[in-house]
């Protein structure tokens, strides 16, 4: 297996908000800082991996070159991917593909957005032959999708809505001294309960925002680590970027309908992405001591409990009211704060996971540590069946 | 009110008769049913097959889960004056295997749902200018 395997050298991030800058100084900050913390310089960098945001024009659909050119060009090679949420992800997937191959040793991966403000709405038009389009028209937004799966949650496995409340609660205990984070605040669950109904059972705190903000990665061969006294670098033991698998079980943003069960059985993707995960580690989920998940509603944070296995399905509320999840319990989630603390910044969210992780394994999270985690998580899910789930491991 | 003239605000996805129903397509292969409708190119993996052809759906079905719009969603969407908040749900047909999202008819709010439920397909307006009325297909508890 650690063949497979590749070096976390350095990370960084800048803070999470609405600075309203332009995406590339983000992005330049978050480099810097990784590439101060693995003590690498910006030189001998051989290959830029970046992830794209599609809402900041040219620049950013080829970010990979936008950060090469601002950081100097200095003759890299650049790949830019764009998979939704997991764009991260695949970016990440790249560098550690030419890394693996012999192609490099050494990479810098990049993910940075500025958001604009409100709902996430599709681009102009008449485009009746575009379901995106058309659930707009109907007024279907994906706060609503966040509500059709939390109610279903209610209804299957009798979650409540102080159930999806102690999830924000926990979770802005964890970001509260986060100083990436954009909110950091306590809240109790009269706060939550205060706060308005946007998706019926899902109130505004219950659902994240979205957010400027940048996470990079220095990876590296194991080789490459150990040559430059890194040998005990924090590891990528895998990377899950798989698809879906038709039929499906759940209906997925932005989709009006599943595909239907007919002729094949239906499955559900996001339990199929951290299942690609362990099985490329080697590891199982009672392997697992942290984890940093996708948590676009309070409610989706438990669904992930049971697609990553951490209980059966039906039981996350159970390990949430049991405190299992919280900072001190046995598998803390989202130590980080989450999405809820957070907001998302689509192409740089799943490395922010990864530098989480990064920073819980080597034992520098400071107030929010978890106490011995020498294996973390990350999952994620995205539109258009991308997603991700990333192992790292000490 | 009445003079106004209904049209699909989706033309080809529904029939706008006395018992309405959505139209979808269906793998003449493997059986597997599209909403919305495709042509060709099944997408089951296992089949492969280019001829789909146009079915009606199940007119009725349970309802797999439920929530609402509390807020006027952004543009494309048409927002009445003043914006009503309206219930979504989405069903499972059980013949077609499948789950379909939609509008709940108007006057039905998420408390007067509750999973399992039978609901029905139905078309209402989705907008209205002077002369014309747009209708979407919608689901209503039985
Ligand atoms: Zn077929």
């Amino acid at each position: 297996m650690s063949a497979r395997e590749i070096a976390i050298l350095g990370v960084g991030m800048h803070p999470w908000g609405k600075w309203g800058r332009n995406f590339v100084e983000y992005g330049l900050v978050a480099a810097r800082a990784a590439l101060a913390d693995a003590g690498i310089d910006w030189r001998k960098i051989q290959f830029v991996s970046g992830a794209a945001t599609i809402r900041c024009g040219y620049p950013g659909y080829v970010a990979g070159a936008t950060f090469a050119q601002a950081l100097g060009w200095q003759g890299a090679q650049v790949n830019t991917s764009y998979a939704a949420c997991a764009s991260g992800s695949q970016a990440l997937a790249a560098a550690r593909s030419k890394i693996l191959s012999g192609e490099c040793e050494v990479a810098l991966v990049i993910g940075a957005d500025t958001t604009p403000k409100g709902f996430l709405a599709p681009q102009k038009g008449e485009r009746p032959d575009d379901p995106d389009w058309v659930r707009f028209r109907l007024g279907i937004t994906n706060p609503a999708y966040f509500g059709l799966y939390a109610r279903r949650r209610m209804g299957l496995y009798g979650d409540t809505q102080e159930d999806f409340a102690r999830v924000k609660v926990k979770n802005a205990d964890h970001g509260f001294s986060n100083p990436n984070a954009r909110y950091r605040k306590r809240f109790s669950m009269e706060d939550v309960a205060a706060s308005a109904m946007v998706a019926n059972p899902l109130r505004l705190m219950d659902i994240c925002a979205t957010s400027d903000g940048a996470a990079a990665l220095i990876v590296s061969s194991l080789d490459f680590a150990r040559r430059h006294g890194r040998g005990d670098a924090v590891r990528i033991a895998a990377i899950s970027t798989v698809t879906p698998t038709f039929a499906s079980e759940v209906l997925e943003m932005p989709d009006l309908a599943t595909d239907s069960a007919v002729a094949a059985a239906a499955h559900r993707f996001r339990a199929a992405l951290p299942r690609k995960a362990y099985e490329e580690a080697g590891i199982g989920p009672e392997d697992v001591h942290v984890a940093e998940v996708y948590d676009l509603s309070t409610a989706l944070e438990l669904d992930w409990y049971e697609d990553l296995q951490f209980c059966a399905r039906g039981d996350a509320a159970g390990l949430l009211r049991a405190g299992v999840t919280r900072l001190g319990g046995r598998l803390p989630v989202n130590a980080s704060g989450g999405l809820a603390c957070f907001g998302e910044a689509v192409p740089a969210q799943a490395l922010a996971q990864v530098c989480e992780l990064a920073w819980q394994l080597r034992g520098t999270a400071g107030a929010r540590q978890v106490e011995g985690a020498k294996v973390g998580i990350t999952a994620n899910q995205g539109l258009f069946g991308h997603g991700s789930s990333v192992i790292v491991k000490k | 009110m009445g003079t106004k003239t209904q049209i699909a605000a989706l033309p080809g996805w529904y029939s706008l008769d006395g018992e309405p129903h959505l139209i979808g397509s269906r793998c003449i292969a493997c059986r597997s049913y599209y909403f919305p409708k495709r042509t060709t190119a099944c997408r089951n993996p296992a089949c492969g097959s280019d001829t789909l052809e146009a079915v009606s759906l199940s007119r009725t079905g349970k309802l797999w889960s439920f929530t609402d719009a509390c807020y006027q969603p952004p543009e494309p969407f048409l927002a009445p004056d003043p914006f009503v908040p309206f219930a979504i749900a989405a069903v499972e047909l059980e013949h077609e295997r499948m789950v379909v999202l939609g509008q709940v008819v108007s006057g039905v709010d998420v408390g007067q749902l509750r999973l399992g439920m039978t609901m029905e397909l139905v078309v209402e307006p989705l907008f209205a200018d002077e002369a014309t009325e747009s209708l979407v297909w919608k689901w209503r508890p039985v």
